[in-house]
């Protein structure tokens, strides 16, 4: 088996091996802390400086050795999956608990709803957030709607799905998506996205134990690339709480995921123009906190949304609508959206499509004059 | 360990590897390029409701050199693309298809352009076979203009429309039911032309396998699923994923036939055969059975879950190149030289072929948004940084 993991860390390393000027992360900025010290996860044991794929797998180990009727499944995660995720947890736990499924993914998803049904912690991973959609009508109409149309007396509360979304500089079509959006118009799921390792740990031990069954998307350009220092231990963030990772008067920006350490960068350079930016991260999609975006809307008057999924139908749409409905009258610009555009996610033209620094910098600076 | 254990079945086909007693006639020299040279298939085929056909297969001298040009062109290909992408001239994902090329040729032989082809992500080499140039190949894969998909696709998505070549596709399993289409209309336009849907022996677990198997039976489509079962989906090894790694036998209700995917002409028998089947009886599963000597995909190096032992027997024993290497130079068509300098020559195409690929420019900027819709549907975007270019929309 370990010639096996060795050859899955080749594997992830394509994806982050690549240095793309656009995507810089650094481990000392805000993405990474936490202003509102309440938010902040409680420090049990001594925090180690980690990587997010870690983080993950210190959050799978939790579950698996907190609560005996959790399993994980999915491509190869018997042998740590593509990005490492589940490294070392077959070995500890056993391939009862920790197995492969084949090439499959409306079977694992069904298999995972049937099993959640039982009382039963079902994590299932999805190789790709592109191959995602076979398993489409399994997390749509059996998984968000069982707990529903059986007047409660079924729920799959114990599903949780796992998958890297998301840009990587050179992924082509099928291994970039960021598909958050199709989710979001699903009532009875949750859709979490964490912006980095502390939160990742948090945010999924939360998905994991959380009753409802959750689409938990990982930022795999960030697997990598984002370090911070996480509490060992075993602790949880709550869902459907957003957080200002960065406080500011003349403009709201709203983000999630990787996005989040681009807007940050683009809050940074509106600063040294004068320009106050108050970044919120999201975490999680539906349900979501409308009231910390329009308290912050309220004090600064404008909003901005960015994300990597096309503008069109976008999640950023409901937000702007939500806040349009909520602060009408606070408003002094029109809500803006940087967001990836309304083409298939390119092979060549991947600097192009993103919603870049510049480009959100320039929307901030549209806005903040109108 | 079980994985070893496995694996010597790899090796089966090799007890009868190509060496001279195992022709039927073996003619002296001609320099006759159409003389009829008949020859046996490595193993018998396998039927599952069907009578298998008959291991001897006609040829001609003209035939085995070509197969001989061909496969060694598909492999310098393949090989040119690794370096490629390791000087990362060509990104995203590349799966390279060395190894496997006897399907693609054998296939090729039996079948018109006018039969359609539709495959997954490794369809280098089918492109080719299919008529593609090396120059549309590398142009491609390097993401330029002169690609065959003018340099949007890259390697994963290689098509040729005029020679019915449906392409390369992304989602594991997706293509099959598509290839029920193509076969449904053609079976609609009374064209004696069949489809052949390729997939891996990892795809062959999806359930759209199944949901395209039963229509392709249900109407008696003029399908042919070809499952090129080259043993791993990934890093998995085939038994791994599947309770019944006989995919040829998958189609339970449907004909199958197990196929040395190795020998070129066993898959120019066995495509003859199913063309003739499909067209009479509807669809049929042809199992390939053959083997990839690169990794998966570029990042991964492919020889961690399988022993290195096992891929130098496969090349030693069953490289599709070599036995025709072996035939030619039984039937005195030509000297070892001749070979070696027929592979130098596909070298120098390749390397020719690159550097002209290099001088093809990058699509350009506006090309982002075309092609999303036919042209004049399209919704209007923003360029690359809203201050400085605004893209002209077609
Ligand atoms: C729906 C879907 N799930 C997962 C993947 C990721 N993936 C790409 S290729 C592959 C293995 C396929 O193996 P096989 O069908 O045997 O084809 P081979 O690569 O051996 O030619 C996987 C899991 C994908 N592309 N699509
Ligand atoms: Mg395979």
């Amino acid at each position: 088996m370990a010639t096996n993991l060795k050859r899955f860390k080749e594997f992830g390393s394509i994806f982050i091996n690549h240095t793309n000027l656009l995507r810089r992360f650094s481990s000392s900025s805000a993405v990474l802390s936490s202003v509102d010290a309440q938010l902040q996860p409680p420090t049990t044991g001594t925090g180690k400086s980690i990587n997010l794929y870690t983080a993950i797998n210190q959050a799978l180990q939790i579950a698996l050795d907190s609560d005996p009727r959790s399993y994980i499944f999915g491509e190869d995660v018997g042998f740590g999956g593509v990005f490492r995720c589940t490294t070392g947890l077959a070995e500890q736990f056993g391939k009862h608990r920790v197995f492969n499924t084949p090439l499959c993914e409306q079977g694992i998803v069904g298999f995972g709803i049937g099993l959640a049904a039982m009382g039963n912690r079902a994590i299932a991973e999805i190789q790709f957030a592109d191959y995602i959609f076979p398993a489409f009508d399994q997390i749509v109409n059996e998984a968000a709607k069982f707990r529903y149309r059986s007047g409660n007396e079924f729920n799959c509360g114990g599903l949780t799905i796992r998958a890297p979304y998301g840009a990587v500089g050179h992924g082509g079509h099928y291994h970039s998506q960021s598909p958050e959006a199709f989710f979001c118009h699903v009532p009875g799921i949750k859709v979490v996205i964490p912006r980095s390792p502390k939160q990742a740990k948090g945010l999924l031990l939360s998905s994991i134990r959380e009753p409802n069954p959750v689409v938990f998307f990982e930022p795999k350009w960030l697997y990598r690339l984002a370090v911070e220092e996480v509490p060992e231990g075993d602790y949880t963030l709550p869902l459907s709480e957003a957080e200002v990772i960065r406080e500011g008067s003349d403009i709201t920006l709203v983000g999630w995921g990787a996005q989040l350490s681009i807007m940050e960068q683009a809050c940074i350079d509106a600063e040294k123009d004068g320009i106050s930016c108050e970044l919120i991260d999201l975490k999680t999609l539906i349900p979501w906190d409308k009231e910390t975006v329009e308290a912050s809307v309220r004090k600064t008057g404008r909003l901005l949304i960015s994300h990597e999924a096309p503008v069109t139908g976008g999640f950023g749409a409901e937000i702007s609508a939500s806040i349009v409905e909520r602060c009408f009258l606070r408003l002094e610009a029109p809500v803006a959206r940087v967001c990836g555009l309304d083409t298939p996610f390119p092979l060549v033209f991947e600097p192009f499509y993103m919603p870049t620094k510049n480009k959100i910098l320039d929307a901030i600076k549209d806005t903040v004059n109108y | 360990m079980a994985l070893a254990r496995r694996s010597s079945n790899l090796l089966k086909p090799l007890s009868t590897a190509s060496s001279s007693s195992s022709f039927l006639n073996r003619r002296p020299f001609s320099t006759d390029d159409s003389t009829t040279i008949t020859i046996e298939t490595s193993v018998p085929f396998t039927g599952h409701n069907c009578e298998p056909p008959s291991r001897s297969v006609d040829t001609t001298p003209k035939e085995l050199m070509n197969f001989f040009t061909d496969m060694a062109l598909m492999r310098r290909m393949e090989i040119a693309a690794d370096s490629l992408y390791k000087s990362k001239l060509i990104r995203g994902f590349c799966h390279l298809y060395d190894g496997q090329e006897a399907v693609s040729i054998g296939m090729e032989a039996a079948i018109t352009k006018k039969d359609c082809i539709i495959t997954a992500y490794r369809d280098h080499c089918i492109f080719l076979g299919r008529g593609g140039t090396l120059l549309e190949s590398f142009s491609e894969l390097m993401g330029r203009q002169a690609g065959c998909s003018r340099g949007k696709g890259g390697s994963m998505h290689f098509y040729k429309k005029d020679a019915c070549f449906f392409g390369g596709h992304g989602i594991v399993g997706a293509q099959v039911p598509l290839g029920c289409g193509l076969a449904f209309a053609q079976k609609y336009r009374k064209e004696d032309h069949v489809t052949f849907a390729m997939y891996g022996d990892g795809a062959a677990n999806q359930g759209q396998l199944f949901e395209a198997l039963n229509m392709a039976a249900l109407w008696d489509l003029p399908a042919i699923l070809v499952c090129e079962n080259n043993h791993y989906g990934m890093g998995t090894a085939e038994w791994r994923a599947a309770k019944s790694p006989s995919y040829y036998k998958r189609g339970d209700y449907v004909p199958g036939l197990k196929v040395d995917g190795m020998d070129a002409f066993a898959v120019k028998q066995a495509c003859k055969f199913a063309k003739e089947h499909a067209l009479k009886n509807g669809p049929i599963i042809l199992e390939m059975d053959t083997y990839r000597y690169h990794g998966h995909s570029m990042s991964d190096p492919g020889s961690t879950y399988r022993t290195r032992d096992e891929i130098s027997g496969v090349r030693q024993e069953r490289d599709p190149i070599e036995r025709i290497r072996k035939l030619i130079l039984a039937h005195d068509l030509a000297t070892e030289k001749e070979l070696k300098d027929i592979e130098k020559l596909a070298r120098k195409e390749v390397d020719e072929a690159i550097a002209k690929a290099k001088e093809s420019p990058m699509p350009d900027d506006p090309e982002l948004f075309t092609n999303v819709y036919r042209k004049g549907f399209g919704v209007e975007s923003f360029g690359t940084d809203r201050k400085e270019v605004r893209a002209t929309l077609p």
